[in-house]
Parts: C-alpha cells; structure tokens; sequence
C-alpha cells in the first residue's frame, strides 16, 4: 500500500478519533464522517482514500471503542504507523483489518506529506519522499494467522470449523 | 520461576502451568461484558459467524448504560438491539432500565465479577474488577463476539509492574488519589501493555469502593489491569454477593516484576488531573484558583456508597456556590435507593444539587449535563481528554468525591476543610 501522511502527535485519544457525541450510531460510514474530529476537525473532508495516518506515543489510549479503527477505515486511511499504539486499540484494529504497524522510527522522521510505501508482511516502510527505509518488527504468527482469516471473525469461523 | 497474579490467572484459564510474558494464548473467560455502545457492533458481528448459541448465557452480562435512559432515537435503536438480542439467545444478565447501572458499579454489586476470574468487557473500564483480584481488561466489539461465540479470547501475557503503597493515608486521600498520583508519576502510557498490581499499607486500608475505583483507572496508565490481591476486605465482599464459585490467586514469593515502584503515604495529597490528560495531576495545594462552572459527582470511578457518602458529609447544610451546577450520579438504582434512605439525596437536594437515576450521561459526554464551548467542569469521572464532556473548547478536571463536594459549595477548586 501507497499513500500520503497525515501526523499527529502523542497520545491521540479515541475522543479525538471519534468523539462520543456520534456513537449514537455504528454506521462506517456516518463514524467515517467525524474521524479525528478533535484532533483535526477539517480531516474528514481533506483525507483521501488510500492515505496513511502516522502519530507519535500512545496512539488510540481512552476507550474500547472499535468505532475508533472502523472510522479510521471506513475514511480509506490504508494504514496506521505510531511510536506505540495503546492496547486496545492496538488489538481492535488486527481483530477488524485494519493494517497497524508501531516503529518508532518512522513515527518520528515521516513528516507530514511525505508519500510512504508499506510492505506489511515484513513490516517495512519506505519514504519515497525522504529516501529512507524504516523497519518495523513484524508481526507474530498468532497475529498473522488471525489476520490470514481476514480478522478474528474470519478466525472464529475456522475455529468453530475444526471443533466440528 | 514464580508466577504474579495476572500470570498465574492467565495460566489456570489456558490450561497451561505456567505462562511467560509476551506469550500469546488463548485462554477461557469467566464474564464477558457489553454496553450499549460496544455491544451493538458486537451483536451484528455475532450474527455474521452464523452459530446458533451463546457459550454460555449465564456469564454474559448487557448492561445498557451509555446514552440510556435513551438520549435521541439512534440510541434507542441501539437500545433495543440489546433488548431484542438478550431475548432471543436468554440472556440471563440483561440489565433493563430501573435495573440497571453503570457497568461497573454494578457488575461487583451482583457477584458477577470474582477473585481469580478472567472477566473482559467491550469497555476500556472493565479493569475496575482487578480490585476484586480478578484480570480484568478491556477489549474490542469483535473480540466480544467471538467470546460470546466461543467462551475464550486471545491474550498476550504481559509482564507486571508492582506498585507498594507504604505507609498511612493522609485526611481526604482516596484510591482515586493514589491512581491519580501513580498515573501522574508514570504518564498515560507509563504501563502499556503491562498488568500493574498495588499493594502495601495504604491499600490494605482502603475499603472496597475505594481500591474498585484505583483499579478503575489503571486503563489511564495504559495498563491491561490494575489487580489487587485478595484480602478479607475483598473476601467479605465477594462471598457476601457471589453469584458462582471462585478461587482467589495470589502471586508467587518468586514472581518476577519488570518493575517495582514504591509510593511513601506522606506524599500523597488529594490530587486534582488537569485537561486534557489524566497524567496532569497536582497535588490538591498546588492547584491555584480555579473557577469551575459544572460539578459531577459520580460514573463507574466514583458514583459509589462511600463516594455519595463523603460527598453528603461535606455539603450537608451547604448551598451549591452561586452560577454553578452540581450532577449527582448515583452508580446504580441500588445505589441510589439506599442514598434516599440514608438521607443523602435530600442533602443533595437541600444543597440545590441535581440528582440523576443511574447514566454514564456525562462522563462521557453523552447526555444530562454537557458542557458548552468554555466551560469548566470538575469531575469525579476518570477522563479529562479534548471534549470529553461537550464542546471540544471545554475543560474537565479530575478529583475525588470531596474535592468535587467542596468545590460545588466553593465555586473554586477547594479542599474539604475550607468548607467544613
Ligand atoms: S461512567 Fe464513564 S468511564 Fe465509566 S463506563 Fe460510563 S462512560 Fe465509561
């Protein structure tokens, strides 16, 4: 996956990504139209489908909300890069597909707009713009299996199926 | 090598002997929990891995809490999703308004969350019950459907930070102090990922109310959990409530902690949290003037007995300071009734405070008490981020139940003995 960067900084709460004021719903796409809201309330209509999201610390810390990746994903965000991710967002976005990886590295030298290639499999980012390669630590196989089946609902599935 | 108390937990539900931290497994859970936010994404994932039953209907617990009593027809619709979904799979803890409360005041007043229990609930305060001993940790809506279809959830072991309360509590000092200063001293990612026990004199010596809102908080450090090892305060409680059986776990003489941190009782003061971070805190004598518009005085950290108790102490014979508006929230309807017939709320009243029936409401910006653009709160809630509760050019502040009590009377961020 290809797109331009988006920054943010430290500790981005999931009230920034998707304040509650519109949990009211589940929809995709009516969270999608309030993503990063407090963060950036213009964000919504300026990001375009295919771009990545890079922030520093903690990204997603505050609530369980899934609301929080589903937004993000159903805003064509491709791909989210941070320092660290809080733990559940962290565990939300590999349950419902959305493409996560933390390196510190990239989180601090990736500028805003800079046009970034992901390879996820193996976990490296490369700044077409800058001309650096960043790597991050792949992921487990515990993980890569779940997101093999397409999520955890596609990995209960095959679970049920061997239990039969 | 000896296990902690997350550890040793995670292992007896994974069938395993031992587990190591960074370790990923699959392990059974006791309780899986849902709101009225989280659950509907949860119910609509359910459906689409097409089995036919619950693993089991009597440790699924629906409590819709959020936005109800409903705020606006979408979240009655959602509402009902939960309704119609506890009907037709029988669930047995489906908590219906004028039963219910705020999750987590309300599932330790059932028996529903016990020493020893792998508890998980699509809400990032499901941590609460880590006071009760058990490991308890917030998760996602999927992870709450698969749970709901397979009685287990996947888990990384993580490593566990020791916390040692020593010495005594000062005048006014609660758990809600104690996290506060914790988180204040380590930041809001200050245990990412990690599982945090307290322990030491100061919380042998909180009652129950008080170490269920310490565990409340430790999401605001980043933790998993925030466990407590049972006592007889916490046996007394659990056995008095207890809806199944449960095994209390204790840590191992060996157990291996990535850290240890050692906290002095003399040092801790009632704390008050800054916006917009809960690791903005300040001890309640460095806090300067602070005019505040909005008091709240409740939500699953502090909406409790003992906090609508200490609460009353302080306003009793008081009036709500001029221009300022007082939410009282009582965590559950049990809650409440027995705050009407201890004479509580008619203090609250007499003081010209509101009082609500049971509602996260405002504590997360929801309903019954949203701020608009400027306005100050100061909240016994456990999140102060950017709009938390209305306008996102609000400010919240964070205390405990008499900081909050006296600064209603006040007007100004105050101590309880400037009222009293
Ligand atoms: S009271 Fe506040 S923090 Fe607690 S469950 Fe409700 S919204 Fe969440």
């Amino acid at each position: 996956m290809q797109g331009m960067v988006w920054k943010f900084g430290n500790d981005v709460d999931t009230d920034a990504i998707i304040p509650a004021r519109y949990l009211n719903t589940s929809e995709a796409s009516a969270l999608a139209q309030h993503v990063m809201e407090d963060a950036d309330p213009t964000f919504a209509q300026k990001v375009t489908p295919g771009s990545i999201i890079v922030a520093l610390k903690n990204f997603g810390c505050g609530s369980s909300r899934e609301h929080a990746p589903i937004a993000i994903k159903a805003a064509g965000i491709s791909c989210v890069i941070a320092h660290s991710f809080a733990r559940i967002f962290y565990r939300n976005a590999i349950n419902i597909g959305l493409p996560i990886l933390a390196c510190p590295e990239a989180a601090e030298k990736i500028a805003a707009g800079d046009e970034i290639r992901v390879d996820l499999e193996n976990g490296t980012i490369y700044n077409l713009t800058s001309k650096e390669t960043y790597q991050a630590a792949p992921f487990p196989p515990f993980m890569q299996n779940i997101m093999a089946k397409g999520g955890l609902i596609g990995y209960v599935q095959w679970r049920l199926q061997q239990q039969q | 090598m000896g296990m902690t108390i997350a550890e040793k937990i995670l292992a007896r539900h994974a069938d395993k002997t031992t587990v190591q931290p960074g370790e990923l497994i699959n392990a059974k859970v006791d309780m899986v929990l849902g709101n009225d936010i989280t659950s509907p994404v949860a119910i609509n994932e359910f459906r689409r891995l097409g089995v036919e039953k619950v693993f089991d209907r009597d440790r699924i617990a629906l409590v819709p809490d959020h936005f109800t009593p409903n705020k606006d027809i979408q979240s009655a619709q959602q509402a009902k999703m939960l309704r119609e979904f506890a009907r037709e799979y029988d669930i047995t803890y489906y908590f219906e308004v004028g039963r219910m409360g705020i999750e987590h005041a309300l599932l330790p007043e059932m028996g529903l969350a016990l020493p020893g229990e792998i508890i998980i609930g699509a809400d990032s305060h499901t941590c609460t019950y880590g006071a009760l001993g058990a490991l308890a940790t917030g998760v996602g809506s999927t992870d709450m459907a698969a749970a709901m279809a397979l009685g287990e959830a996947w888990f990384k072991v993580p490593s566990t930070l020791k916390f040692v309360f020593n010495g005594r509590l000062q005048p006014w000092v609660s758990g809600k102090d104690l996290i506060l200063y914790l988180i204040g001293k380590i930041g809001v990612d200050g245990a990412l990922y990690r599982a945090m026990e307290f322990t030491g004199e100061m919380i042998s010596a909180l009652s129950m109310d008080s170490r269920l809102s310490m565990s409340n908080m430790a999401i605001e450090a980043g933790a998993k959990c925030g466990i407590i090892a049972p006592d007889q305060v916490t046996l007394d409680y659990a056995a008095a409530r207890a809806k199944r059986d449960f095994t209390p776990v204790y840590a191992d003489q060996d157990a291996a902690y990535e850290k240890i941190f050692t906290f002095q009782g003399e040092d801790i003061e009632p704390q008050v949290a800054f916006p917009h971070l809960p690791e903005n805190t300040r001890g309640l004598s460095e806090v300067g003037e602070v005019r505040i518009d909005q008091v709240v005085i409740g939500s699953c950290t502090n909406g409790r007995m003992e906090d609508l108790r200490i609460a009353a102490e302080i306003m009793r014979g008081n009036k709500v300071a001029k221009n300022l508006r007082v939410i009282i929230i009582p965590g559950t309807q049990n809650i409440l009734r027995q705050a009407i017939q201890e004479g509580l709320v008619d203090i609250f009243l007499e003081a010209e405070a509101v009082v609500s029936t049971p509602t996260c409401g405002p504590c997360l910006g929801g309903h019954m008490g949203i701020l608009a653009e400027g306005e100050r709160a100061l909240a016994t809630t456990n999140r102060n981020f950017v709009g938390r509760m209305g306008h996102p050019g609000s400010e919240v502040y964070l205390s405990n139940p008499a900081v909050a009590a006296a600064s209603a009377i006040t007007g100004k961020i105050s101590a309880p003995r400037e009222v009293l």
